[in-house]
Parts: C-alpha cells; sequence; structure tokens
C-alpha cells in the first residue's frame, strides 16, 4: 500500500539529490542546471502528493504554474550558460571564481 | 468568474503589462537613432504607473481575482516607491548606457517587466502569486544581469545569481509545499486562520524554516548571502542600482505577506530564527565590508548588514515592527539609488569610477557631486539628522518594545563598526589627493545632476521631516 508519506519521503530524497548535486558538483555548469529542475520536481511530487492528499485541487494548478516557470527558468540558464561559455570558453564551476573577497 | 471590478483592482498592472508589450515593440521598429524616445516613453509610463497606483488607492484593502491579489496601504507604498526607484534608475543609467553602447530597448523592456514582478508580488494574496511575482522578478533580473554581453565579469555574476537564485526559489518552494500540506490551502488569509492549529505541526514548521531559508536568500542576508557581492560588483551599475533599491522593497514586501499575512500566528517560532539571520547579517555585512576596495562590493556587504536592521524591524512581529522595517526598506531604497546614481553620474566610457580609490580627491574635481555621495554615505551609516539615521533608530526601538534589548544592543554596536567603512569614503573624497590621472572635472548632464541632487537631499528633508511618511507606513499597518 502506498502512502502519503512514501510520496513525501520520494519527494524529500529528491530534492536532497538535486541540493547535494548544487553544492558537491565541481566539474560542469550544465549538471547545476540538471540539478535545479530536479529539484523543482521534487517540489511538484509533494504538490501532487498533498492536493491528492487533502482534496485540494489547487496544489495541482500550482504545479502547473510550476512547471511553465521551470522551462522559462531552463531557457534563461541556457541562454546565461551560452554567454558564459562565449567569454570564458569554460563551463567548469571551479574555474569560474573571478570575484572574491 | 472574474469581474470588471477585479480588473480594475489590478488597473496599474494591466496597463504596465500592456505598456511593456507595446514598449518592446516600438523598439523593434525604431531607428537607432531615435533610441532617446524610448527612454523618455518608459519614464512616462512609470509615472503614469505611479498615478494609478495612487489615485485608484481604494478605501481599507480590497482583494481581487478569490484573493489572490491584495491590494492594500502596504502595498500600494512599496509600489509606489518600487515604481520610484525604477524611474530614478532610467535617469541615472541613460549617460552611462549611452556612453557603453549598451542602450538599448532590452534594458527598459526587461526593467519594467521586472518591477511588475515586484508589484504583483507585494500584493500577492495566495502562495501561488508570491511565486509568480517573485519569479518575474527574478527571471528579469537574471537577464538585466547578464545584459553586458562581452563582459565577463558580468556573466559569471549572472550565473552565480541564477544558480543561488535558482536554489532559493527551491527551498521557498519546498516550504510552499509542506505549509500546503499541512495547511490544505494556497490562499494566504486561510493560511492564517489554518497555521496555528494544523494537524500536522512538525509539517508546518518544516515547511516554514524552508520558507524563511528563502525569504533571507531573497533579502540576501546572512548566511544566505553568497550571490550579493558578486552580482553587486559583476552586473553593471544601473541593473545593480535596481537591485539594491527596487528589489529589496519586492523582498520586504514577500517577507511580510509570507510571514505576517501567511504565517502570522507562528511568529513566536520565526521570531528567534529572523533574530538570529539579523544578528548574522549585521556582522557579516559590516566586518566584511571594512576590508573592500571595491565600492559596489563595499556597498554589497553594508546591503547584507541593512537587511539585519530590516530584520530587526520584522523581529518585532507587531503593527509597529512592521512600519518600521518598512521605513527601513524605503530609506534602504532611497539611500541605495542616490549612492549609485553618484557612481553613476561620475562613471565615464572606458571608466567604472567603481574602486573607493576612482574617489580620491573628489571634493576638488566635483564638490556637488561629492556633497552627494558624502549624505548619501552619511545616511547609510545612520548619522543624523539624515533619513538613516531615524530608520535605524525605529528598527532598534522595535526591537526594544519586543523585549528584545540585546538585539537593539547588538544593532547599535555594528553601526558604529559600519561607520568606518562610510566614513572612509568620505575622507577619500575629502582629504586625499586625486590620483596622477584623474584630474578630470566631471561634468554629468544637467537633467541627471537635478535629479540625483533632489535624491540625495530627499534623504535630509525626510531626516529632518520624517512625520507623514512614517505616519503612512504606520497606517499601512494599524488595521
Amino acid at each position: 500500500m502506498i502512502t502519503l508519506s512514501h510520496f513525501i519521503v520520494l519527494g524529500a530524497v529528491l530534492f536532497c539529490i538535486a541540493v547535494a548535486g548544487l553544492f558537491i558538483n565541481r566539474k560542469n555548469v550544465i549538471v547545476l542546471l540538471m540539478a535545479i529542475e530536479l529539484m523543482l520536481l521534487a517540489v511538484n511530487i509533494n504538490f501532487v502528493a498533498f492536493s491528492r492528499f487533502n482534496h485540494d485541487v489547487a496544489g495541482q494548478v500550482f504545479v502547473f504554474f510550476i512547471l511553465t516557470v521551470a522551462a522559462a527558468e531552463s531557457a534563461i540558464g541556457l541562454a546565461i550558460l551560452v554567454l558564459l561559455f562565449r567569454n570564458r570558453s569554460t563551463v567548469n564551476v571551479a574555474e569560474i571564481d573571478s570575484m572574491k573577497g | 468568474m472574474p469581474t470588471l471590478n477585479d480588473i480594475l483592482v489590478l488597473l496599474p498592472e494591466f496597463y504596465l503589462v500592456a505598456a511593456a508589450c507595446l514598449l518592446l515593440l516600438v523598439d523593434a521598429f525604431m531607428k537607432p537613432e531615435q533610441r532617446g524616445a524610448l527612454h523618455w516613453l518608459s519614464i512616462i509610463v512609470l509615472l503614469v504607473a505611479i498615478y494609478l497606483v495612487v489615485a485608484g488607492q481604494p478605501q481599507g484593502t480590497v482583494t481581487a481575482f478569490d484573493g489572490m491579489f491584495v491590494r492594500d496601504r502596504a502595498a500600494e507604498i512599496l509600489k509606489v516607491f518600487a515604481l520610484l526607484c525604477v524611474a530614478l534608475v532610467f535617469v541615472y543609467a541613460r549617460p552611462y548606457l549611452v556612453d557603453r553602447k549598451q542602450f538599448q530597448g532590452e534594458f527598459y523592456t526587461l526593467m519594467l517587466f521586472a518591477v511588475i514582478g515586484v508589484m504583483l508580488l507585494v500584493s500577492a494574496g495566495n502562495l501561488v502569486m508570491v511565486y509568480l511575482g517573485l519569479e518575474l522578478l527574478t527571471l528579469s533580473s537574471y537577464g538585466l544581469v547578464a545584459l553586458n554581453r562581452d563582459s565577463p565579469l558580468s556573466s559569471e555574476a549572472a550565473m552565480k545569481y541564477f544558480v543561488l537564485g535558482a536554489l532559493s526559489s527551491g527551498m521557498l518552494l519546498y516550504g510552499m509545499s509542506m505549509v500546503y500540506g499541512a495547511a490544505g490551502t494556497l490562499d494566504l488569509a486561510a493560511l492564517h486562520g489554518a497555521a496555528s492549529h494544523s494537524g500536522l505541526p512538525h509539517l508546518m514548521l518544516f515547511g516554514l524554516i524552508f520558507m524563511l531559508v528563502g525569504i533571507a536568500f531573497k533579502l540576501g542576508a546572512a548566511p544566505f548571502h553568497m550571490w550579493i557581492p558578486d552580482v553587486y560588483q559583476g552586473a553593471t551599475t544601473p541593473v545593480t542600482t535596481f537591485i539594491a533599491s527596487a528589489s529589496k522593497l519586492a523582498a520586504f514586501g514577500m517577507a511580510y505577506r509570507l510571514l505576517e499575512a501567511g504565517l502570522g500566528d507562528l511568529s513566536h517560532y520565526w521570531q528567534p530564527m529572523l533574530a538570529a539571520i539579523a544578528v548574522l547579517s549585521l556582522a557579516i555585512g559590516n566586518l566584511v565590508a571594512i576590508v573592500q576596495s571595491n565600492l559596489k562590493r563595499m556597498l554589497a556587504y553594508s546591503t547584507i548588514s541593512h537587511m539585519g536592521y530590516l530584520l530587526i524591524g520584522l523581529v518585532n512581529a507587531g503593527p509597529e515592527g512592521y512600519a518600521s522595517a518598512m521605513f527601513y526598506a524605503i530609506s534602504y531604497a532611497l539611500m541605495g539609488t542616490a549612492a549609485f546614481g553618484v557612481i553613476l553620474a561620475l562613471a565615464r566610457a572606458g571608466f567604472e569610477c567603481e574602486e573607493i580609490d576612482d574617489f580620491k580627491g573628489l571634493n576638488q574635481r566635483s564638490p556637488w557631486m561629492a556633497f552627494l555621495m558624502m549624505l548619501a554615505m552619511f545616511s547609510l551609516a545612520g548619522v543624523p539628522p539624515l533619513y538613516g539615521f531615524f530608520a535605524k533608530y525605529l528598527v532598534l526601538q522595535a526591537a526594544i518594545d519586543a523585549n528584545m534589548l540585546w538585539l537593539a544592543v547588538v544593532g547599535v554596536v555594528f553601526a558604529i563598526i559600519g561607520l568606518y567603512y562610510y566614513l572612509r569614503v568620505v575622507k577619500v573624497m575629502y582629504f586625499d589627493k586625486p590620483e596622477e590621472g584623474t584630474h578630470v572635472v566631471v561634468q554629468p548632464d544637467a537633467g541627471l545632476r537635478v535629479v540625483l541632487s533632489l535624491n540625495a537631499l530627499v534623504l535630509v528633508a525626510l531626516g529632518l521631516y520624517w512625520g507623514p511618511l512614517l505616519g503612512w507606513c504606520r497606517q499601512a499597518f494599524a488595521g
């Protein structure tokens, strides 16, 4: 029997993987974009699960908005990535450190 | 079903969306040499928007679209000042952009869309609206930071801003999903009633913590401040001015909507957390600012400390506390536009004027600009009788009223430490000899000079005569 808590745990695990991907990753900016996407999807699972559990459709509507914004967000992220590569010829996270202090 | 009345409540926002789209079209069909018209059109659009907000001001609180959108006094005040800040940024930015061949329509359109995001965010009556308003603001801001396409510094700043901004949105959303699960509603007004007697109090608190992290990220409060210095330094100065002014008003609006309008009944949980964030922000902001040599970066750390003061006002969690925090947010927005305005006025083609050393002997080259910068710095430092002093005084008073004398003491101690790096700028301008090769007498164009002078003198005027503005802020949270 799959209960609400299974969904919440799945959401939490995905969220943690995403956050770990953001912080541990030192190689590639594209992986950061993937981690961000995963984070939003983890939130979506939560919303859908709670929406079903609470018998309230608003949570599922919110998911549509999140999906739409996530699409716009990754478009902007990729655009910035292209810009960064053109200016610095690298997408290595460890090398993007010209500002410090 | 939405009625005509709903649309009338949102008239300023609808008008701005239409105007921004129209300006985008106008820009596409405009010859490059006619671009100047776009500048004036954008400013007129903003002034008309301010008029619509003020003239259409309803009695009391009005909601539209089934509580999605709330139009109350607090939102009106924040909107007026956010629009005003953007208009100021447009005025200050023009010579800078023209000098650098960046005078493009995108700057104006993105800025207008960002300010629409601010307006929706501060009027949000639902978690969905909070998220959408916030994303409209931040997505436009990412674009604005990246607008300086050929600068490696700008694209790096944009990438950092994007990744950390997306992370904070993710945190905020995760918190929202937990709060939604515990309360069963996305409506902030309904949430206010449901928050304290939810069947799942732990889930509620869990969500609250994640939402607080998201709010602290957007405000730029420590320990979630990492993006602020890089973005301030890497973005072009007009964009930095926007992020330092209108964005901060929006972040305050968001904090108020989520924490008070939504989770006000849980204030005994979030008060200590906010107090801790405030103290950390004060410490990190003020101490790290001391060692900076880049003025924009120094002002970034100063922002972090100012967000600490704003949070001290919020910690009070009563009408007086919110009023003082709003008064503080407005003061910071006006001081930020004045300080960055001077940097913009002094910058020329190929010269950013963003190192503190660039200000050496400014008094000999351009006494009036040096005087305006001094006013901005004194106000940021909180020297009486300037606006910044009374704003600080009120938030510290709010902390004492909330029986948090220690927090007020910490605030005063760090205000004194902060004095050092603001006064250093004044010292450099008045007592140091200008460096070789910077003897050029600076003469910014007349319009900019008049507006900038007004901006800085308002800091004096509001310091001497702060009654009406504070009255409005108090009125906004009185009911």
